[in-house]
């Protein structure tokens, strides 16, 4: 996994709550299992009914296209575990999603891929998203993982929190997997147990 | 000497499952059953490959071809033609890791969250994992189930564990009896309301209580299915003797012996008396009417005799929500639900596609007519549920109505195999969320149950079924 440790870019208001994983990577009807993960962001709120772009969706407009920053409302990443809609922001170069609040799975994603996710209480991020729709693309916010501060245009640094396990996972791109297989003993250990406690657990067989 | 001190259910299941600790501070959750769909699996396969590392456990990992799949009779891998090659790497994918897959054509077939129940693969107080966010559907047979994106789900094959913080626990008591053709679909939905879409969020949910203990088993599967919808972890029953009825036969459950042993041990399976929850919530059910959304998130939800809000009169910061919504479905506050006309009807997805739900709908459209204009689909949630429907004559009867019956398969609910509406179309729908263009471009989707589904496509508008059949008598 790519590390986070830090990012400058762009920020772009996304001012809603619960923006929903249908919304972020629509089921794109291809017919290939290697997607268009850059065109499947917000596939259908960037395009008009005759198929071009609509100007006036935030990620169309000229000083937001290469947003590498992202802030919204609670619950972002609601309804479906689909992993694209984690996939189709780093496709666009977002590499720091800032919320409210985000849905458990879609945050868990965002960890599993180097996406960073930020959750502000709701003061900190009302006074943030005030400072994105300033400041308007024109000049650049800088999210730093080392040390857990925003910093920008339009007023002071602000701090944000986020599990200590999961800021080193991030800093250092461990593997997930990796980490896991060094308890690998631990696993097959307890597997042992679990068949003389709970037999039919660790077997499966169709009695037909 | 010391006395253990009381537990919830869900601690009793977490700690028994729990092989270790993380460096990082996670538990690591040993997962006894792994079922895969084909939207998903593939890049795990791919993953695997490129790391070169193996599936732990195949013999627990089962695969089901459901999202994609064409529900039209006859199908086969290329009816559809964009699910061809998920159906396909899938196939493959399963043949080389020696997964059992239960394929496009298998008697076994349908969606994973109906599949793995009927066979019996999901039971009492064991832990379950599927990459799709509806797994814990399989919770109404006590089991504690999570659903997870793809790299989870390759780390489940790698390792066969979840590396999890423990989720918070909330009881959810849903008192009184359910009134004539009120489900658990319209408890959900009215939960939902009442919680909103994040109000389970970082919880693992018991449902207990009068309403709970006296829903079948697929009604019980219901009530957790939608429990993402409130973005709850996972949400499950407590298994009692209507639970081990049910398994009992089941093809993967065990026999002989080993069923009376584990009988035993599930007859343990509930949350001590002391134990205290981080979260405890009450719904009377005993006055509910059928319920219906109105809007585009599953909490935007109103009794059938109820109309659309005012924008005006609810919470300040669902206010913007609520104004976007109506604009979506094509709605004026204050039109009362019941009376809408609709193009499209759909029965089926894994919150409402089993047997009892098919009999349902069915014993309301018997002897009627689908109303004129109006497109109405039964989609059954596993091969099984339709041989079993076919046997009784329900396809008959749906057929006869002017319904569309079709192959088994995830469908309309989420349009991944083809299967949606037109724009513009207002559809009452028995899935899960009614999340904007989910369905198709610019269809208006209301959540409700089989009966007031099937009732709305007899009347061709949003009818409560108890003035339906009322009507009849």
């Amino acid at each position: 996994m790519q590390p986070f440790v830090s990012h400058t870019g762009i920020a772009a208001p996304l001012i809603k709550d619960d923006i929903n994983t249908d919304q972020i990577a629509p089921i794109m009807h291809s017919r290939s299992l290697k997607e268009d993960y850059k065109a499947m962001l917000f596939h259908r709120a960037r395009l008009r009914e005759d198929g071009s772009e609509d100007p006036d969706f935030v990620l169309n407009k000229p000083q937001f296209c290469a947003a590498g920053i992202v802030v919204t409302g609670h619950n972002f990443g609601a309804g479906s575990s689909r992993e694209s809609a984690v996939w189709s922001m780093l496709a666009n170069g977002i590499r720091v999603i800032v919320a409210k609040s985000f849905a458990d799975i879609y945050r868990e994603n965002c960890l599993q891929n180097g996406v960073l996710p930020v959750v502000l209480g709701p003061q900190d991020a009302d006074a943030f998203i005030a400072r994105v729709v300033a400041a308007d693309g024109a000049a650049p916010f800088t999210v730093d993982l080392v040390t857990q501060r925003i910093i920008g245009p339009g007023g002071p640094d602000i701090a944000f929190d986020i599990a200590a396990a999961d800021r080193t996972r991030l800093l250092e791109g461990l593997d997930d997997i990796g980490m896991t297989l060094k308890h690998m003993a631990e696993i097959v250990g307890w597997e042992g147990r679990a068949a003389t406690a709970q037999p039919w657990l660790q077997s499966t067989q169709d009695s037909r | 000497m010391s006395i253990a001190p009381p537990r919830t259910l869900f601690d009793k299941i977490w700690d028994f499952h729990c092989v270790g600790r993380r460096a990082d501070g996670r538990d690591l959750l040993y997962i006894d059953r792994h079922v895969l769909h084909e939207l998903h699996a593939h890049h795990a396969f791919a993953q695997l490959e490129k790391q070169q590392r193996n599936v732990h456990r195949p013999d627990l990992t089962f695969a089901v071809q459901d999202h994609t799949v064409a529900t039209k009779p006859g199908r086969n891998d290329d009816t559809n033609p964009s699910g061809t090659a998920f159906i396909k790497a899938m196939r493959q994918g399963c043949g080389k890791n020696g997964i059992r897959l239960f394929d496009i054509d298998d008697p076994d077939q349908g969606i994973s969250h109906v599949v793995a129940p009927e066979l019996g693969l999901v039971l009492p107080g064991a832990t379950h994992a599927v990459p799709d966010s509806h797994a814990s559907t399989v919770g109404g047979l006590g089991a504690l189930a999570f659903g997870c994106g793809t790299s989870e789900l390759a780390h489940i094959l790698v390792t066969q564990v979840m590396a999890q913080k423990r989720p918070k626990s909330m009881r959810a008591r849903l008192e009184g009896a359910l009134g004539p053709h009120v489900n658990a679909k319209d408890v959900a939905l009215r939960l939902i309301a009442e919680l909103g879409v994040a109000g389970a969020r970082g919880y693992a949910v018991e449902y207990a209580g009068a309403a709970v203990r006296g829903m079948p088993i697929e009604q019980r599967m219901t009530l957790c299915n939608l429990n993402i919808e409130m973005g709850g972890r996972s949400g499950f029953v407590a298994p009692d003797e209507v639970t081990f009825a049910w398994l009992e036969g089941r093809p993967y459950v065990p026999q002989g012996t080993l069923w009376d042993r584990a009988l035993a041990y599930w007859r343990t399976l509930k949350s001590d008396v002391e134990a205290t929850f981080d979260r405890d919530v009450v719904l009377d059910c005993a006055a509910l009417e059928p319920q219906i959304t109105w809007g585009t998130d599953p909490s935007q939800v109103v009794g059938i005799s109820g109309r659309v809000p005012e924008p005006a009169a609810i919470e300040p910061s669902r206010q913007a929500a609520a104004q976007s919504a109506l604009a979506y479905m094509g709605l004026a506050p204050g039109t009362p639900l019941a009376g809408l006309p609709v193009d499209r009807v759909f029965i089926g997805s894994c919150t409402n596609s089993r047997l009892p739900d098919l009999q349902t709908a069915a014993a309301v459209v018997r002897g009627r007519r689908v109303a004129a204009g109006v497109v109405a689909m039964v989609v059954p949630g596993s091969s099984s549920v339709k041989r079993e429907a076919e046997a009784a004559g329900l396809d008959r009867v749906f057929r006869d109505a002017g319904f569309f019956w079709g192959e088994s398969g995830c469908s309309m609910c989420a349009g991944g195999n083809g299967d949606r509406g037109q724009p513009g179309e207002r559809c009452v729908s028995t899935t899960n969320r009614n999340f904007e263009n989910r369905q198709g471009p610019k269809v208006r989707t209301h959540l409700a149950s089989p009966a007031t589904a099937a009732a709305t496509a007899i009347a061709g508008r949003i009818t409560d079924v108890r003035q339906l059949l009322a009507g009849a008598a």
